[in-house]
């Protein structure tokens, strides 16, 4: 090392700053869509070859799912014949006009025809009611909540099931079927189980010996029975327990079953995110004098349950697939009045099963598809107000 | 206690104490598991009277204080709070829960509500105030803490000082009669300390009665009326300020002040 560099350095040791280093844009490279291409799919070798993959799995599925849907699809007729391939239609798609002809049937299964009127009431109110409580700039949502889980439940049993004495004629759930049934279902479990799912869970985690056992065993045993079993059980046994006059009706059984079962569920689930609350929240709820039911309403729950949406929604959309098991009891939910649609000789062609299967795809995916993206949306509501 | 001498008393005026006993713990003992946490703790604080306690980690002086509120239960003695005996009665718990207030090491802010919720939320729904009052309340502390412009955000959004005094504030929003501070400035980064303790200080000279668990030495020496030293779960001197420092009588505290003055 010479001397004039042993000066630099020395120099150097002390430095000031004099000027400020003005803020510049990135690199065009890490912006824009070539960016994101760069960044997200072609960012390594495996990377790469598994958008290859993907992009071939969807340049192959894609076009069959459209041409069979639409492109081939047939679009009008009155019987099997137009949908039974010919020499002017050779390849069939989807055959719509199957659906078109059952699809009351798929929505109201046997409710009579002329009583119909009551489920589209059912289906508005319920609407009015979801979108009410979803909705969180909804005005008055204290309304929404009363509306929902008061009066809508109330109206709805009068409306579906009847009641003679204001002139609605009393309508077996035996004839309830299809849509309906299947939204019954899911809207009840829905709404039972979280909280009692939250029930058991602040039970399971309680100090007292005998509520702690108690729930663990309730959740224990549920979930490890099969849902068919708990159907099974409270359609066929229960009966034979309980005198016919007393014995609940076979789709309020399937109901309770149902509740019970995904509240079991429900309760893991909210455990899990009460024990992700740190112990200092309960100690600074406790230390400004909250009682267990205020510190747990006002402080923990909420912040767990904004943690567990992902699970419970989770629940949700596997609660509203697990709703076709009540086909098991002789309920005839949407997917079993397609089951019964599609044997109909009058409609028997190679497509037709294929199409009535499509249709419940579609209606669940829908469902499905929209509570999770509502979850989502939700979430990044939540996570925007309180940013850590 | 009502020493005024320069020398032996603390920095600042020496509080007209009440006569009335805010605290009181007589043989007070605790075990986690077998271990002896609290060992035969007798400690008297009157109205008004600024108590710092001291000591090295693991010699029970949280546990202690979490006592006074209950949010550690003792096994063998007697806790009395401003005339209440703290027993497995969940009444007398409240009760005392709502005199008593407390600042904790993390803060343990609300995350999910904001800074004036946080203020708001134990007047509501304990005292019963209406919700303008309350935020009326709430406001007027967070001035007193000096972050009024905070109000409407979340705790995720300030700094640990800043935090730690809008802690300060929702304890003082129940207008408790005694406060107390399970090392309030630990968790805070150097440069926040001061602002927390001055907060402290004020509160000091308002004639709060105080419990601060610190380590903080300047802070004891100008604010506490007497000093706890505790150590192994045992009170094993206390004296005022002057004389704690100037002439401490057990070994081990010499010890320990000699590890923590430098």
């Amino acid at each position: 090392m010479t001397m004039a560099e042993g000066d630099l350095a020395v120099t150097e040791l002390a430095f000031v700053r004099h000027t400020t280093i003005a803020p510049r844009p990135p690199p065009a490279m890490m912006t824009g869509a070539l960016g994101w291409l760069r960044a997200n799919l072609l960012s390594s070798p495996f990377n790469i070859a598994i958008t290859i993959l993907i992009g071939l799995l969807m340049a192959w599925a894609i076009p069959e799912i459209v041409k069979f849907l639409i492109i081939d699809a047939v679009w009008a007729g009155h019987d099997r014949e137009a949908c039974l391939e010919s020499v002017q239609h050779r390849a069939i798609g989807a055959c719509w006009p199957f659906v078109w002809e059952r699809l009351p049937y798929f929505i109201y299964g046997s409710y009579p025809i002329s009583e119909r009127w009551r489920v589209d009431i059912f289906f508005v109110m319920l609407a009015v009611g979801v979108v009410w409580l979803l909705w969180l700039n909804a005005p008055r949502r204290d309304l929404g909540a009363l509306y929902f889980f008061l009066i809508l439940p109330v109206t709805s049993f009068i409306l579906l099931t009847g009641w003679s004495a204001i002139g609605l004629r009393p309508v077996d759930t035996v004839l309830w079927g299809g849509v309906l049934v299947t939204i019954v279902v899911a809207a009840v479990g829905i709404v039972c189980s979280l909280p009692l799912g939250i029930l058991l869970a602040l039970g399971r985690r309680s100090r007292m010996p005998t509520v702690r056992l108690l729930s663990v065993i309730f959740i224990e045993f549920v979930r490890g029975v099969p849902l068919v079993t708990v159907l099974f059980m409270a359609s066929v046994m229960l009966p034979l327990f309980i005198p016919e006059q007393w014995s609940p009706d076979k789709l309020v059984r399937a109901l309770v079953g149902i509740a019970l079962f995904a509240s079991a569920y429900m309760a893991e689930v909210v455990r899990a995110g009460l024990q992700a609350i740190p112990k200092g929240q309960y100690e600074g709820a406790m230390a400004v004098g909250l009682r267990y039911a205020q510190m747990m309403r006002l402080v923990v729950l909420p912040q767990a349950l904004k943690v567990t949406i992902p699970n419970i929604v989770n629940t949700y959309i596997g609660l509203f697939k697990d709703t076709t098991l009540v086909f098991i009891v002789g309920i005839f939910d949407l997917l079993r009045t397609i089951e019964v649609a599609r044997i109909d000789p009058k409609w028997a062609t190679p497509v037709t099963s294929t199409t009535g299967y499509a249709v419940a795809a579609i209606f669940y995916l829908v469902f499905c598809y929209g509570m999770s993206r509502y979850a989502r949306a939700m979430e990044a509501r939540l996570t925007r107000g309180d940013r850590r | 206690m009502n020493d005024s001498s320069d020398s032996h008393g603390s920095l600042l005026k020496p509080a007209k104490l009440n006569t009335a006993v805010a605290v009181e713990l007589v043989d007070v003992n605790k075990w986690y598991g077998d271990f002896h946490v609290l060992r035969d703790i007798n400690l008297k604080v009157l109205g008004k009277e600024r108590i710092v306690i001291c000591g090295p980690s693991g010699s029970g002086k949280s546990t202690m204080i979490r006592c006074i509120n209950r949010l550690e239960e003792h096994q063998v003695g007697r806790i009395v709070i401003d005339g209440v005996e703290l027993t497995a009665d969940l009444k007398k718990i409240d009760e005392v829960r709502r005199e008593v207030g407390m600042v904790f090491q993390h803060f343990n802010l609300f995350p999910h509500l904001t800074v004036l919720e946080n203020c708001t939320l134990a007047p509501i729904w304990v005292r019963k105030m209406p919700k303008k009052e309350a935020e009326e309340v709430a406001l007027h502390y967070l001035s007193r803490v000096k972050i009024p412009e905070q109000a409407n955000k979340y705790p995720g959004q300030l700094s640990g000082g800043q935090q730690q005094r809008v802690a300060i504030a929702r304890a003082l929003c129940m207008n408790p009669k005694i406060m107390l501070f399970d090392e309030p400035t630990s968790a805070l980064d150097p440069e926040m300390v001061k602002e927390v303790l001055d907060t402290m200080v004020e509160l000091a000279h308002d004639g709060m009665t105080m419990l601060v668990v610190t380590h903080e030495m300047g802070f004891a020496r100008q604010v506490a009326d007497r000093i706890v030293f505790m150590d192994e779960g045992q009170i094993v001197e206390a004296n005022i300020p002057g004389e704690f420092f100037a002439h401490p009588q057990h070994e081990r505290t010499k010890l320990f002040l000699s590890q923590i003055l430098h």
